[in-house]
């Protein structure tokens, strides 16, 4: 489940510094909600088009960007069309389409661990008084706990299963809350017994 | 180097875990052994200032603080898991040396020199989560050597390693040139060791040659 | 670990937010459950949202929330159905995500203040409060503004969502009183 969303390539996009890729995200999205209307959201599609096709992300990464979304969309959709008209209803689903695909082109570009890097190296121009160690560690120690608790809770699902609590969801997550409590109070020890303040 | 507990009381909460310690200890392999909620985990925790006494104090070649404790004496806990806090193993690894703040080039050779002696260099790029048991143990135990102990203290180290695995780690273990103090269970393990620390009840009630201490031990616990 | 001069956060309330932020993402792979007659799936991620807020206080509880969205928002695949990137927070139900963040710290403020006297009563109307009643009213206003549907309808659609949450929010309350019990690591607020 760690594979990150991003699509392997060398284009300018790919070699983009990804502060900057999530700069012109924000500052498009925003101008998208100022500028309300078929000529903005033309342009940002337009724009968000190029992208792709110098990007060389394929369509179905975009139809699996977009799927989620699905069925919240066609539900919206279908209030618009009852609420107003037809073409309002089609321009606040266009919106939300290309609001989420230009979100996807930044993920797509970008892998994980530059933007962990990036969050990291940005961390470093950041005022004295952000803790930036402790953010730094928390971000590798979340990275770090996630393939160890999903065989933790494996683990507690294979205890339970055995005494036929697998589908309760509170006997599972008991002992499992409980357990990863105590490996996170020596989590702790061991991050102070090698030198980290 | 000799490390020294002057009257150390621990406490957790109202409860007290280990009582009026007083001992000296300079030899180069000491083992620790006591059943279940003895206190020989929180007596192993005291060597590197992860437990810090209610009262008493813990000395270090006569050096009273705690940081100089955790500078020179490594700890490799029972669950390698729970001691690993990086995704990659080489990040894991240069984790502690960053926070000595060494300089990069230190940081690489250190790692290297380590892991090569181990013959472990071709773990270096890999995903912490994907290594065996063993293999993560192992890694545990280069985390603390990197930082260049004078000894280093293990806690139940072998517990949840297969027979294999054990005796490798145990001979990974006895060809250290550091000072080592070991808890365990595995009696076998201690056999050749220098000497040997029962505690029970949070005080020491057997101390001194190993095979005395651990034949009373298991007569002991035979009764 | 007491004769360290006191920061903001100690590692060990570090350790805690990584902890909760990757329980909330282990909580993706959980699979959903349908509830029959009404047919929305429920996902068990809201759970992650209760607990982490129950279980460690209102500011670690907030910051595993916020920890936990920054690693989505850079492209981990880390809610339900494998989504993430940043696409999500733009997208209808964005509000909700962003929601989390107060909820889990409401959450954890309440459970912080009436330690003493929480029993699973008063840990389930927390959760209410915080997971539900708070929750609705960051992420309904949310989609209503951004897909320009009238509050009441946004409201309506989304109370499909309420008979899951009261499930989870039970189920939470059961986790945060067994923890207060056996382990507790919230430090309360008000004195006994």
């Amino acid at each position: 489940m760690l594979t990150d969303l991003y699509v392997f390539g060398d284009s300018a996009l790919h070699r983009m510094h990804p502060g900057v890729k999530i700069l012109v995200l924000i500052s498009v999205c925003t101008l998208l909600f100022i500028f309300e209307g078929w000529t903005s959201l033309g342009l940002g599609a337009a724009l968000v088009a190029l992208c792709f096709a110098l990007s060389g992300v394929r369509a179905r990464h975009l139809v699996a960007a977009l799927r989620p979304a699905f069925w919240i969309l066609i539900a919206i959709f279908l209030v618009q069309v009852y609420l107003t008209n037809i073409h309002f209803a089609s321009f606040i689903v266009a919106r939300f389409a290309v609001l989420i695909l230009a979100a996807t082109v930044v993920t797509a570009t970008t892998r994980t661990s530059e933007m962990v890097d990036g969050i990291l190296a940005g961390l470093r121009f950041a005022p004295s008084w952000v803790p930036k160690n402790q953010i730094a560690l928390g971000v590798s120690l979340c990275l770090r706990f996630i393939p160890l608790l999903l065989s933790v809770f494996n683990d507690v699902r294979q205890a339970q299963s055995a005494r036929g609590l697998d589908r309760n969801l509170t006997a599972l997550l008991v002992p499992f809350v409980l357990r990863t409590l105590k490996s996170a109070d020596e989590v702790s020890e061991a991050i102070y017994a090698r030198s980290f303040d | 180097m000799n490390i020294e507990f002057a009257d150390v009381t621990v406490k957790k909460g109202d409860v007290t875990v280990l009582r009026d310690i007083s001992i000296r200890l300079s030899e180069r392999r000491i083992g620790v052994i006591g059943r279940n909620g003895s206190g020989k985990s929180t007596f192993a925790r005291l060597f590197n200032g992860i437990e810090v006494p209610a009262s008493g104090a813990v000395l270090l070649d006569g050096v009273p603080e705690r940081k100089n404790l955790r500078r020179h004496v490594g700890f490799v806990f029972q669950n390698p898991d729970n001691q690993i806090v990086y995704p990659i193993v080489e990040e894991d690894l240069a984790f502690g040396l960053k926070n000595l703040k060494l300089p990069k080039a230190e940081i690489e050779e250190r790692i290297g020199h380590a892991m090569r002696s181990l013959g472990l260099d071709h773990l270096r790029t890999r995903l912490t989560h994907q290594l065996s048991g063993g293999e993560k143990q192992m890694i545990a135990l280069v985390g603390a050597l990197v930082m260049h102990p004078r000894m280093i203290v293990f806690d139940e180290p072998t517990t949840l390693l297969d027979l294999w695995n054990k005796q490798k780690f145990m001979e990974t273990i006895n060809a250290l040139p550091q000072h080592v103090v070991v808890v365990s269970h595995d009696l076998d393990l201690l056999r050749g060791f220098d000497r040997i620390v029962h505690i029970e009840a949070g005080r020491i009630v057997a101390d001194g040659d190993p095979a005395k201490v651990l034949d009373n031990y298991i007569a002991s616990s035979q009764c | 670990m007491s004769d360290e001069p006191r920061t903001f956060l100690e590692t060990r309330d570090v350790v805690f937010i990584a902890l909760f932020a990757a329980i909330l993402a282990a909580l993706a792979t959980f699979p959903p459950i349908t509830l029959p007659l009404i047919g929305v799936p429920i996902t068990a991620q809201t759970l992650g949202v209760m607990l982490a807020g129950g279980v460690i206080g209102a500011v670690r509880g907030g910051l595993s929330i916020v920890l936990f969205l920054l690693l989505v928002a850079i492209g981990l695949p880390l809610l339900a159905g494998g989504r993430g990137g940043f696409g999500v927070f733009l997208g209808p139900t964005g509000g909700f995500l962003i929601g989390w963040i107060v909820a889990a710290f409401a959450i954890g403020y309440m459970t912080e203040r009436l330690w003493h006297r929480l029993s699973f009563l008063i840990a389930f109307g927390i959760c209410i409060i915080g997971g539900v009643v708070l929750l609705y009213a960051i992420g309904v206003p949310w989609i209503a503004f951004t897909a320009k549907i009238p509050l009441s309808t946004a409201l309506t659609g989304s109370l499909s969502f309420l008979p899951g949450d009261i499930i989870k929010a039970l189920i939470a309350a059961a986790v945060i009183m067994t923890v207060k019990r056996s382990y507790p690591i919230i430090q309360p607020k008000t004195a006994r």
